[in-house]
């Protein structure tokens, strides 16, 4: 199972959950996942960069999870 | 992926493909494109920073000889939803609002009309003949006074995002974001030695030398092709077409030379108002901004106000530390408070930590990416706390970082891990370099800050074309600010293992080049660097198989080394090897033209590291501070181009010493900008600068076939600290906020006199 982490601006999806752990495969599995726990949490995430092992990805789409993967959701950066 | 020293062209700095060009005046910006029958566009902007547009009258204007189109945010479709990527980019609804005001005017030199006529002249009094009232109301113009409930209002509809509860009223406050780690309490309480102050930072724009323009042209069939300087002709495509109201197929964007972008070129001003009078007209609109115009309305960067409050043992090591930071949107959402927010804490371990960003809407012209935007800030706020501290302490500032300092494992603030980094190594080098070791003259302070960015990659395409006689052509899609068409001919000669000289980077533009990100993020070399190895890579692919079937031997037999189809290593063949030239020169027998291509969304931007050292005077009397000298150690991952990486650092650090010292904008009580040129808005000319000494690190990035780490935007970062903890330095007390111009400097020596 990936751990996972919420950063603050998606606690009012996650009615304030900071953490949690989410098997699957792929990333895509892990936000099916998140979204039948949380609606409406997926449509946030395409919107959000991921740090998947410290990897930062601002589409992670069909990136593989480990079972012990590490994910943390992050604002997108850009830059200039 | 190869060691340095197996290299033949990666890590030299052969002259730039595009210099010759430059210096001559070939070169063609984007105010140096013209069509036959072009008109003149030209924009009326606000005179109030803040107030209701209660009518436009277009009639009088539309009636003048020589006026072809006179129109108004009422012009213009109403713009769909959808986000603009990036920092400064917020949604396409504001994008286009601030494009073309509807309704109220946000800031002083906010567009609220635009007319296309035959002659400036003609332009000109056709903005004069616009009548237009205004209700003028209160500007909001600091942005800690923003954040109070009493204030004024710039948008009843902005409801502040990311809190726990929905709020039932409205705020300038746009959005949060909060960081938080451990028990900052219990932190606090470990420590020796508290450092806490609050930095001030006016707005700055990036001082791009080019200014906005473009030509834009619509032909019968209600296609528009556009002109103009641009970081990102896809998505300015995207932002033209959804603010016009066309689709995608209907706009062709076209990048000019850019003169200077820094981030302030990755969102649209011009472009969609010259589409729009085009299509009015029935003829080529042609914009040009003046200088006081690109100062006015276009996106600086966020002035701040940061709260920082540290803890440190007396060994060095930091307990706790909290932020607060205040940052200027603009007068729409998208400051890059999140970065400031990352960026902050990034560079150490700490296991206690609160940070607070704030999203703060204020009458002034909405802000824009501007190199590592957010980080530059924030980053002088901590750096200039650790310098207090370390004084505090009686320690070395560069041992107090090296005691904090990240690696690789290390849980950076915003969560993910580090991969691989270079910090340590650049600690390292500046604490053993010259500038740092050697005394200083008696009035002389000395500086060091460290600077972080995170990099990034995304989607890019490429694509490699061999010519007849061996030659490559590579085209792609980033418009070239940095000498990316230098480094993609390096890599693309190293990968196929011929001369530099016979690579050529074209730039296409959005229908001549696959889809490509913009020119930002530090991700250029990296990402598109990326496309055109792979694409160099299908063309070697291709080789092999084409010197198989000329050989008649199976592919695995032929390996491809030093430009050449050659046996593979146990193949019982007797050949004569196959240059690139020979398979080209012969590819109608083997199957055609042989052309690579790549496209990729490129993942593992290495996060990159630098440390500054600088070296000040200050006259006592005047207040004027002198740069002596100046060090800039960064972590480039591999330098594709040696010359071109030491270049960025430089110039980086020549915008970052500039803001330390003397750029600001200057608001009176109005709103209205006092320095909206580069006479008074002071950004540093060559004879304000020592040579500035370079220092490349290379950790090289794992993700990247050569070890590339975006190299553009680390630069920036730590100058401001480095110079503020310079003169600090020189004359014993810390001066908090910036610029540290001399009227600022001479009035903090005669307040302690």
């Amino acid at each position: 199972m990936a751990t996972v982490i919420f950063p603050d601006f998606l606690w009012p999806l996650t009615g304030g959950l900071k953490d949690t752990e989410v098997g699957g495969e792929r990333y895509r599995d892990l936000v099916e996942q998140l979204d039948s726990r949380f609606p409406g949490i997926a449509e946030r995430l395409e919107k959000t960069a991921v740090a998947i092992d410290g990897q930062i990805h601002q589409d992670a789409y069909l990136e593989p999870l480990e079972p012990d993967s590490e994910v943390v959701f992050m604002p997108r950066i850009e830059g200039g | 992926m190869a060691a340095q020293n197996e290299f033949k062209v990666i890590g030299t700095s052969p002259v730039r493909p595009d210099g010759v060009d430059k210096v001559t005046g070939r070169a063609e910006f984007a105010a140096d494109q013209t069509m036959s029958n072009a008109v003149v566009g030209k924009v009326l902007r606000s005179p109030h920073a803040h107030a209701n547009i209660k009518s436009i009258d277009l009639t009088d204007a539309r009636a003048l000889p020589g006026v072809y189109a006179v129109i108004c945010g009422a012009d213009f479709p109403e713009a769909g939803g959808g986000d603009i990527g990036g920092e400064g980019g917020g949604s396409l609804k504001d994008v286009a609002q601030n494009v073309m005001a509807r309704g109220k005017a946000l800031y002083h030199g906010h567009a609220v009309a635009a007319v296309a006529a035959a002659s400036n002249e003609a332009a000109d009094a056709a903005l004069a003949a616009i009548k237009v009232e205004y209700e003028a109301l209160p500007p909001v113009l600091d942005v800690v006074k923003a954040m109070e409930d009493d204030s004024p209002l710039l948008d009843d509809q902005c409801f502040t995002k990311n809190l726990p509860e929905t709020p039932d009223k409205p705020s300038n406050i746009a959005a949060v974001m909060n960081l938080v780690r451990g028990d900052v309490d219990e932190g606090f309480a470990e420590a020796d030695e508290i450092i806490e102050q609050e930095y001030k930072i006016p707005m700055a724009h990036q001082g791009y030398i080019e200014p906005h323009a473009c030509c834009a042209t619509i032909n019968e069939e209600g296609k528009a092709t556009v002109w103009c300087s641009t970081q990102g002709p896809f998505e300015f495509r995207q932002m033209t077409a959804g603010i016009c109201g066309m689709k995608l197929s209907q706009v062709r964007i076209v990048s000019s030379e850019i003169g200077g972008g820094f981030g302030g070129k990755t969102v649209v001003y011009l472009e969609p108002v010259a589409v729009m009078l085009s299509k009015h007209a029935g003829r080529p609109v042609k914009m040009t901004m003046t200088r006081e115009e690109v100062f006015r309305a276009t996106g600086p960067t966020s002035g701040t106000v940061v709260r920082v409050k540290v803890g440190a043992k007396k060994d060095g090591t930091l307990t706790a530390a909290t932020a607060w930071l205040a940052y200027e949107a603009g007068a729409f959402a998208g400051a890059p408070m999140g970065p400031g927010a990352m960026t902050i804490l990034a560079p150490y371990k700490i296991d206690n930590f609160k940070i607070s960003a704030f999203d703060v809407l204020v009458n002034k012209p909405k802000v824009a990416a501007y190199r590592a935007p957010g980080a530059p800030q924030s980053m002088h706020a901590m750096e200039s706390a650790l310098d207090d501290m370390a004084r505090k302490l009686g320690m070395d500032p560069l041992d107090l970082r090296m005691v904090n300092a990240a690696e690789e494992g290390t849980t950076a603030p915003y969560g993910a891990k580090f991969p691989v980094i270079g910090l340590k190594a650049c600690l390292e080098a500046a604490k053993k370099h010259p500038n740092y070791t050697k005394k200083l003259n008696d009035g002389v302070g000395r500086g060091v800050a460290v600077g972080f960015w995170f990099n990034v990659g995304g989607e890019s395409s490429a694509e490699a074309h061999v010519n007849e006689d061996g030659s490559v052509t590579v085209l792609e899609a980033n418009p070239d600010i940095g000498g990316s068409r230098a480094s993609m001919c390096l890599m693309a000669a190293e990968t196929l293992g011929v001369p530099y000289e016979s690579v050529k980077t074209y730039i296409g533009d959005t229908e001549t080049s696959g889809w490509t990100m913009v020119t930002g993020g530090s991700r250029v070399t990296f990402a598109t660097g990326m496309a055109v190895v792979q694409a160099c890579e299908d063309i070697i692919a291709q080789c092999k198989a084409r010197a198989a079937s000329t050989w008649g031997v199976d592919e695995s037999m032929v390996e491809w080394r030093d430009g050449e189809a050659v046996p593979a290593p146990g193949a019982n063949i007797d050949v004569e090897p196959l240059t690139l030239a020979d398979i080209a020169g012969k590819s109608a027998k083997t199957g055609g033209p042989i052309l690579g291509r790549a496209a990729l969304n490129a993942q593992g931007a290495g996060p990159s590291f630098s440390v500054n050292i600088a070296e000040v005077e200050v006259d006592k009397e005047t207040g004027r501070t002198e740069l002596l000298g100046f060090t800039a150690v960064q972590d480039a991952g591999r330098a594709i181009h040696k010359a071109y990486v030491e270049g960025q650092l430089q110039g980086g650090a020549a915008q970052g010493i500039g803001w330390a010292l003397n750029e600001e904008y200057i608001f009176n009580a109005d709103g209205v900008m006092e320095n909206a040129g580069f006479l008074d808005y002071r950004i540093p000319v060559a004879s304000d600068l020592p040579m500035i000494d370079t220092v490349v690190i290379e950790v090289p990035n794992p993700s990247h076939p050569y070890g590339v780490r975006g190299v553009g935007e680390t630069p920036i970062v730590a100058p401001l600290a480095a110079v503020s903890n310079a003169v600090a330095d020189a004359v014993g007390f810390r001066i908090a906020d910036l610029p540290l111009s001399p009227p600022k400097v001479l009035e903090a020596i005669d307040s302690r006199a």
